[in-house]
């Protein structure tokens, strides 16, 4: 027997990948931004946020009236409440492309610092994490975001050697502290960024198995 | 590479209207059923204070609060069933589609406002008899056969009962019983359908299979449910009607009453702080 709230959960989740997707498009434009040196795509970035925004809280007002009116057990439960976690996730998302697009704008004032080896590799990997965090929610696919979990290392190692880098120029030339270490900004962003699409595999996890797998230092006897 | 599942990426997301019960307000909507003013005395004690309150057309309102609030008594005003009781007394005005219910023969108008019980009540007849019964007296359009089908479909019945149509509906379990009566009430094709705790004597499972039917029955006809189970009145209704001691305390869509009630004693009673 199909229940009518399958209708409100399944417009839930619609609307969260509406917002997954523009979260997505952000940081794709953010960092292309700053690697195409390219403003018009900048102020797209800000501009597109306050649709974000939007959802954020049409999703937060979804979430909160199914609780509300549904007396949601299980698999039903863990899904809306993981939703209403990944809706935190993907409003943050959007934030840090905002920083990224803005830092942008700002490292587009100066004459580029060396050319970007590292940012561009960083930022493929971050904008794979977050589509495949998107898609595993969207299929329920466990895997992939255990696919998810094991890039978030990488990228953190990325983002040490951006700085290391960065920091070496900055010490050789005081003219290029401003972009550099707008630079290290970005990358920070970004690794933040990474960060929240391991919460959102995370929460997969949890709705699929019904198991909590952040924290694993965590005694939960 | 995993092909992206998701919708094309476009800022002007569009907005989903099918969830439109959050936004929309009493005021906006077509009434089947207008209730002004009205005050109920069973004899000298008063149980109803001015109420006031409209019942949307093709919508579920239900009425919730404590026992001896006065809900089923409102539900009765509505058809008039409490002149059945002796001394019973009504002030006040109520409309169905514009008209005086009070004015109107008695019989006719419990035609267009069905109701069912508490306790499943069908007749001690077989099961296409009891759906037959009204359409007999009233008169069938189109061969009765179609019409009991129709019906029997209609209350989500027809499956489990079209091999054994001329069994006794007594042979019936509880929740198939109560489904029968909901298609012996649609038979007669009603405007609005009243439901005094229909899932009240019923286990969960049928009680899920109720709330579900009446959900798509309100495109055939407006419902009014009188639930002592509010969880119950937030899952299947579009609008909550809080009653306390007989007064109307807080009419509003559900979805704002249950999550952002207007009246500090509407949010006692929903949290179960009550009393």
């Amino acid at each position: 027997m199909e229940r009518h709230f399958e209708k409100d959960l399944n417009e839930l989740k619609e609307r969260l990948l509406w917002m997954g997707s523009l979260a997505e498009r952000s940081v794709h434009q953010s960092v292309h931004a700053v690697l195409d040196s390219d403003e018009q795509l900048a102020k797209r970035v800000l501009e597109e946020e306050d649709a974000i925004n939007e959802l954020q809280i049409e999703i937060d007002d979804r979430v909160v009236q199914l609780l509300a009116l549904h007396q949601l057990m299980a698999t039903d439960l863990r899904f809306v409440l993981a939703i209403s976690r990944i809706n935190n996730d993907l409003e943050r998302i959007g934030d840090q492309a905002v920083n990224i697009a803005q830092g942008a704008q700002r490292i587009l004032r100066h004459p580029r610092v060396k050319p970007y080896v590292d940012l561009p590799r960083m930022s493929e990997l971050v904008e794979e994490m977050v589509r495949n965090a998107l898609n595993a929610v969207v299929r329920r696919d466990v895997d992939l975001a255990h696919k998810v979990l094991a890039t978030d290392d990488q990228v953190d190692h990325y983002r040490d050697q951006i700085f290391r880098e960065l920091l070496t120029y900055m010490m050789g030339d005081s003219s290029v502290v401003f972009p550099a270490f707008e630079l290290v900004l970005a990358a920070k962003n970004l690794e933040r960024i990474g960060d929240h699409a391991t919460n959102i595999a995370e929460d997969v996890i949890y709705i699929v198995q019904g198991r909590d797998v952040r924290h694993p230092t965590v005694d939960r006897r | 590479m995993h092909a992206s599942v998701r919708p094309a990426v476009s800022v002007n997301i569009p907005p989903i209207v099918t969830n439109a019960a959050t936004r929309e307000t009493a005021a906006a909507l077509a009434m089947r059923m207008t209730v002004s003013k009205v005050n109920f005395f069973y004899g000298t004690k008063q149980t109803l204070f001015d109420i006031n309150l409209g019942i949307a057309a093709n919508k579920v309102t239900a009425l919730i609060g404590p026992s001896g609030c006065g809900k089923s008594t409102l539900l009765r005003t509505l058809n008039r069933m409490y002149e059945t009781v002796r001394n019973a007394r009504l002030e006040g005005e109520i409309l169905l589609d514009g008209k005086s219910i009070l004015s109107q023969d008695v019989t006719a108008l419990r035609r267009c406002i069905g109701m069912v019980f508490q306790r499943p009540n069908p007749f001690p007849k077989s099961i296409f008899d009891n759906v037959a019964y009204g359409l007999r007296i009233n008169g069938s359009k189109v061969p009765l056969s179609e019409a009991v089908e129709k019906s029997l479909r209609r209350a989500a019945l027809w499956d489990e009962v079209k091999d054994h149509l001329h069994k006794s509906a007594y042979e019936l379990s509880g929740g198939q019983q109560q489904r029968l009566c909901i298609a012996r009430a649609l038979a007669v094709e009603p405007e609005v359908l009243l439901l005094d705790e229909p899932c009240s004597a019923l286990d969960p499972i049928s009680t899920a299979k109720i709330e579900e039917l009446l959900v798509q029955l309100k495109d055939l006809c407006t419902i009014v449910t009188v639930t002592h189970n509010m969880q119950q009145a937030a899952r299947m209704s579009d609008f909550t009607a809080f009653l306390l001691i007989g007064q109307l305390i807080e009419f509003n869509p559900t979805p704002q009453l249950f999550t952002t009630p207007g009246d500090p004693r509407t949010e006692a009673y929903i949290t179960g702080r009550f009393g």
